[in-house]
This record gives structure tokens, sequence and C-alpha cells, in this order.
């Protein structure tokens, strides 16, 4: 069981890959094949299980995209 | 069990940002949003928008707001902390409005030691009016009206309002903070909490500046700026606490 | 309060005490200076607001900030002062929120001189700063109708949520006359300030926001349309003008504020001759007593604007009188006011002074 798990607002994301940055385990990656409403590349977890709930991503987004829970 | 740690602010509204993807304004909404119910005092909060592209901020705060001409924001918030001291007033301001136009209601709200939080967003630029020069430009920097680069000769040099700022005595805590990583983000919460606490407690006049970004501006991708907020803007505006009467 | 010997300027600011102000921001310029002064002493001797700004600029602001916490705000300047706070004034209109604003006018233009004048009505009636928008503008004409005007300012400003100006000069400021605190003031509605932006905890489910900016052009178009709705109904209740020895004038005199009461002692003089001469005074300049040229005479010779300008009010009394009468002009400018003879010498030589 991962001890972290990131949900996206998809609809909310400007795609500007400031989480895919700043993840410390490189799980987030910008799908180039998907838009949102807005036109905006989305973002997804190529490795779920590898999230350590860090909160990394979700500090850096501007715009309240992520969510992050924690395994307690 | 799954337990939440980080969502999106009660302090927010539910507009959607107006900010250019992967702007530094959003991270910092995020803060004073979060810093504001963390402290309890949302509901008696005053925003007062300034003029720039923080200039909707008055619908993002999820508290009441008033817009000011540009440049007046601590005027403003001067206006309304004095006949409603009980409730918490604070600006938002670029650094076009702040450190330009705005410099005198500024800096006379600080030296009466206006009892309000100032949030000042330093990226060296206009970006609302489409990337022209500021008073926080580098030397050197490329805008739509230093073509050729920021020159002392022709423009003069990045002004350091948290130095000046540092000398008035009605300030009570004044830090000059950025956002470019995860840690200074945090400690950027940090320095703004601490601000309005400070309000909470009457000690004067508190303000954080904040050392941001401006992608589309720069010409950079939103992670290029973070690298140049750091590597270039941090260099000429050095971070840290220039003034903590708490501490004094 | 039985009648005392007072200067215009503290008389003013007593009315405004008066009248029930919270808050007073504001900057030193002459000729209004004892304003600020004596209400430095007395407001906040009362628990109430004053400040002294670091300029006119940032002091309309500062009503800015008050007024749209829902109190009672006012600043008093003069003509260049005036001029500084014009952007404010129109933030502060286009955002519907009431405030005093005492302008003593001085001569102009520039830094000009500490005179009185009455160069600033287009300043005060076409609206210095950007936009469609107007203030109430009161030109009282003694201190007496000053104060009686101040104390009933904020009801009016609360009511129609728009700025009330009281315009009066260097003179009013600076002279003393005796006056009456306690006349009774006319009753008026004010509706609760339910706007004001004094936190979210005052009105749960509700965000209050003091705004001007429209970036959606149809909506700002129907604000402006609505506040001119609001200007109709303030035409309508709040246009206030004199009539003076109208029952048959040969000549009709138009004057306002200081001018007026140096036109009553010509008109005196002239009667002492045997020249009928009546006077329209109006008393609100915004919005303007048009319907007080309908009271004319049809056989009168002319009317005769007299102002302490090269002419400004003199528009519109020439859209009032809409070509009916010829339309004479007597002013002096600079801050130099005319003995009442001069103005005899203008309406005998009526005909050199036709402007139309």
């Amino acid at each position: 069981m991962p001890k972290g798990r990131v949900t996206f607002n998809d609809e909310l994301c400007k795609g500007c890959g400031l989480c895919v940055a700043n993840c410390p385990t490189h799980i987030l990656y910008q799908d180039m094949k998907t838009l949102n409403k807005a036109g905006y590349n989305i973002i997804r977890v190529s490795e779920p299980d590898k999230c350590i709930g860090c909160a990394f991503c979700a500090i850096m987004c501007p715009d309240s995209v992520i969510t992050v829970e924690v395994n307690k | 069990m799954w337990e939440v740690k980080y969502e999106k602010s009660q302090g927010l509204t539910d507009s959607k940002l107006s900010y250019c993807p992967g702007c530094a304004h959003g991270i910092i909404h995020k803060l004073v949003a979060e810093s504001l119910v963390e402290l309890g005092i949302l509901d008696r909060s005053i925003a007062i928008a300034s003029v720039g592209c923080s200039v909707f901020s008055y619908q993002f705060f999820n508290c009441d707001a008033q817009q000011a001409p540009h440049g007046r924001a601590c005027a403003l918030a001067t206006g309304v902390k004095r006949v409603l001291p009980d409730n918490i007033v604070f600006t938002y301001q670029g650094d076009g409005d702040l450190a330009s136009i705005g410099i005198a209601e500024t800096i006379h709200a600080a030296n009466r030691g206006e009892n309000i939080t100032v949030i000042f967003i330093n990226n060296a630029i206009y970006g609302m009016t489409g990337g022209q020069m500021a008073p926080t430009s580098l030397i050197g920097q490329k805008t739509t009206t230093s073509q050729d680069g920021r020159t002392q000769k022709n423009h003069g040099n990045p002004i350091k309002i948290s130095e000046m700022f540092a000398t008035i005595e009605g300030v009570a805590y004044l830090e000059r903070v950025a956002a470019y990583d995860p840690k200074h983000v945090l400690n950027a919460k940090k320095a703004i909490k601490k601000a309005f606490q400070y309000q909470m407690e009457n000690r004067g006049f508190t303000m954080v500046e904040v050392v941001s970004t401006c992608p589309v501006n720069w010409g950079m991708k939103p992670v290029d700026a973070m690298k140049w907020s750091k590597e270039a803007m941090e260099p000429v505006y050095p971070l840290g606490v220039f003034k903590d009467k708490g501490r004094e | 309060m039985a009648k005392v010997l007072m200067k215009g300027n503290e008389a003013i600011a007593l009315a405004a005490i008066k009248g029930g102000v919270d808050a007073f921001y504001g900057y030193p310029i002459t000729p209004q200076n004892e304003v600020p002064e004596y209400l430095s002493k007395h407001l906040l001797a009362n628990g109430k607001v004053f400040l002294q700004a670091e300029s006119e600029v940032s002091a309309i602001n500062m009503v800015y900030g008050a007024a749209g916490a829902g109190k009672r705000v006012m600043t008093s300047s003069s003509s260049p002062g005036i001029a500084l706070k014009q952007e404010g004034i129109s933030y502060i209109t286009a955002a519907e929120l009431p405030c005093l604003i005492v302008s003593v006018m001085r001569g102009g233009p520039g830094l000009g001189s500490i005179q009185p004048s009455q160069g600033d009505y287009y300043q005060a009636t076409r609206g210095g700063g950007n936009g469609d928008y107007h203030l109430i503008v009161f030109a009282p004409e003694s201190i007496q109708e000053t104060i009686d005007t101040i104390k009933e300012s904020f009801d009016i400003a609360d009511y129609y949520r728009n700025p009330v100006m009281v315009l009066v000069d260097g003179l009013i400021g600076q002279m003393m006359e005796s006056v009456d605190f306690d006349r009774p003031k006319k009753e008026r509605f004010v509706p609760e300030k339910d706007w004001a932006t004094n936190g979210t905890k005052n009105h749960p489910g509700r965000r209050n926001i003091a705004n001007s900016l429209y970036l959606d052009p149809a909506e700002l178009e129907q604000h402006n349309i609505k506040l001119h709705q609001k200007y109709e109904v303030i035409k309508k209740n709040e246009t206030k003008f004199e009539l003076i020895d109208f029952d048959n004038p040969e000549y009709v005199i138009v004057a306002y504020g200081t001018m007026a009461r140096i036109c009553r002692s010509a008109i005196e003089m002239l009667k002492n001759e045997g020249i009928e001469v009546g006077m329209i005074r109006p008393i609100t300049l915004f919005p303007y007593p048009e319907k007080a040229f309908e009271q004319i005479p049809e056989n009168v010779k002319g009317i005769l604007t007299c102002e302490l300008s090269m002419g400004q009010m003199l528009d519109d009394v020439l859209i009032a009188n809409n070509g009916k009468h010829k339309v004479g002009f007597f002013g002096r400018a600079g801050g130099m006011l005319p003995d009442p003879e001069e103005i005899v010498g203008a309406i005998k030589n009526f005909n050199e002074r036709v402007v139309k």
C-alpha cells in the first residue's frame, strides 16, 4: 500500500508542469494526448504506489488542482 | 485509512484563478487563504485588491474585499482599519502597484505603523499590461520598455523594498521570501501567517515580500521561471527576516 | 446652542460632527486648514477617527476605504487638492460609496492664489475624474447655509450612495459669522448599509465587495445606466435654488455662493435707482436648477451670469436659457472680488456684456 495518494481536479489544471518538476519520486507526467476543457494537457500519475504523500506537487500547484491523502 | 493531508483551502472562493499557467500568484493566494483559515480570522478579514494581475484577487479570497485604484491599496487599507480596528485588513499588491505608483502610500502606512498586512509580490515586471519594466526589474533584464535590457544609466537600479522598509520604525514584521520550491513555499507560508498573527496582536505594520515569477512576460516555461526566480532574482533580492519586533 | 460667532472652516468642521461623521482623512492646503485642525482635536476627543494623510491622493483613497466599510466619512481640500482627488472620487462614485467632500475654492489655475474663487465649477459639476459620473454638488452662500447643508449631507450621501460635494470658497471658509447649529435638520430615511465590507461574520453567506471594475462592457454599460437613473431621481428630488426679487424684473442675474451675496447688494443699489433686477441663485450646482429659468418673465431684457471665474456656470445658463433671452457675463478671476458697484455697472451696460 502506498503511503500517499493524489487526485487531480483535471478541469482546474493549466498544464504548467510545476507538480511534475517537484515530485521527488518522479511519478507525475504530462499526458500530451489528453486535454481538459480549457485545452491544457493534464497531469497523470505513472506509478501511484510509489507516492510518499509528501504533497510537494500540491504545494507547488498554483490552482489547487491536487488533493493529497496519506495512509494513516 | 486515508486521511486528507492537503486540499484546496476554504479561504479561496470557487472562482477559477485568472493567472497564467505556473504563475506564483496562485501559490501565494493559497498561502494567504490557508493562513486566514488556520488563524480563524477569515470572517473578519477584508482584502484590498490592487491593480495588476492580482486585480481580480477580490474574486478569489473568500472574504469581504475592496478594489483599490492603482497604487492606493495601503491608503484604502488605512481607511478601513482606522474605522474597523477589530477587522483584519490586508493588501495584495504587485511590484508595479507597490514599488512604483504606490510607494508613497506604502511607506507612509508603514511609517504610521498601520496595523495592516501587506502581501507584496515582486516579479520584476508589469504582468497585466504585457511585460513592461518595473522598478524591481533587474539590470540587463529585457522588457517591452527596456528592450535592450535595463541599464543603470537610463533606468536606475532594482529597488530594494524590504531593505528600505527595514529602516521604518512602524514596521513590526518584515520578511522577504520566495516561492520557487516547496521548502521556500512552506517558509513563505510561515512568514505570511506570522504577519497576520502580528496584526492580530496589534503590533503594527507587517509586510511579506515574495520573490515571484512571470512565465509569460519573462518568456519562459513555468519551471524555468522558477529557476530564474532563484538564480537571477534571489541574488538581487536576498531572502530573510528584515524586521521582527517580536524578537527584539 | 444659541447663535455663536464662528469662522467658516471651523463651522464646517463642527457641522460635520453634528452630521454624524465617523472619520476625516485630509491634507493641509490653504484656505481650508481650520477644517482638519478643528477636527483633529474634536474628532479624536469623541473617539472618532482623524488622520492627516501623506497626500490628497492618499486621503481620498482612505475615504474610499472607510466609506466602503460603511462609515460616515469626509475629506476637505481646496482646488489643487481636489484636483489630485479626482481619480479617487471617480472610483468612489463608481463603487456607489457615500462620503462628503468639502471643496474650499481658491484662485487658479495651477498653484494659483489663496484668495476665494469659483474656478472649479467645471471640476465639481462636470466631474474631474474619468467616466460618466456626477457628484451631488451644493453651493451655499453663507456659513449658516453651509452648516445646514453639511449636517444633511451624510443622510443624502447615504440615501443615494453617492458622494456629496459642498462647494464653498476661501471667503466663506475664512470669514466669521454668527450661526445657529441647532436648526432642525430635514428628516430623511437612511437605509441600512448591508453592503458594507465589514467582514462576512456580519453578513454570513455573502461576500460584500466595493469595486468599480467591470471588464464585461455590457455589464459596465448597465452600471452606467443605473448610475444615470440615480441622477435622474436626484434631479427630481434634490434640485435646490432661490429666486430673489422676481416679481417683475427688468434683468435677471444668475449667481451662486459668494458672488450671489455680492449681487444681493448690487440688486439693492439698482432698486434704489429704480432698476428692478431679480436673481436666480442655484443652491445645487448638480443637479442644475434649469426649471428656475422657466419662471423668468417674457419681457426680461437679459440674463447676466456673474461668477468668480472666466465663465463656467455660463454654459449651464446658456443651456437652461435655450436661446430665449440675451445672456451676458460678468466675471472676476484670480481671487479678485468685485464691488457691488461693478455689477451695477454691468447691468447698466448690459449690451456690452452680451455673450449670446
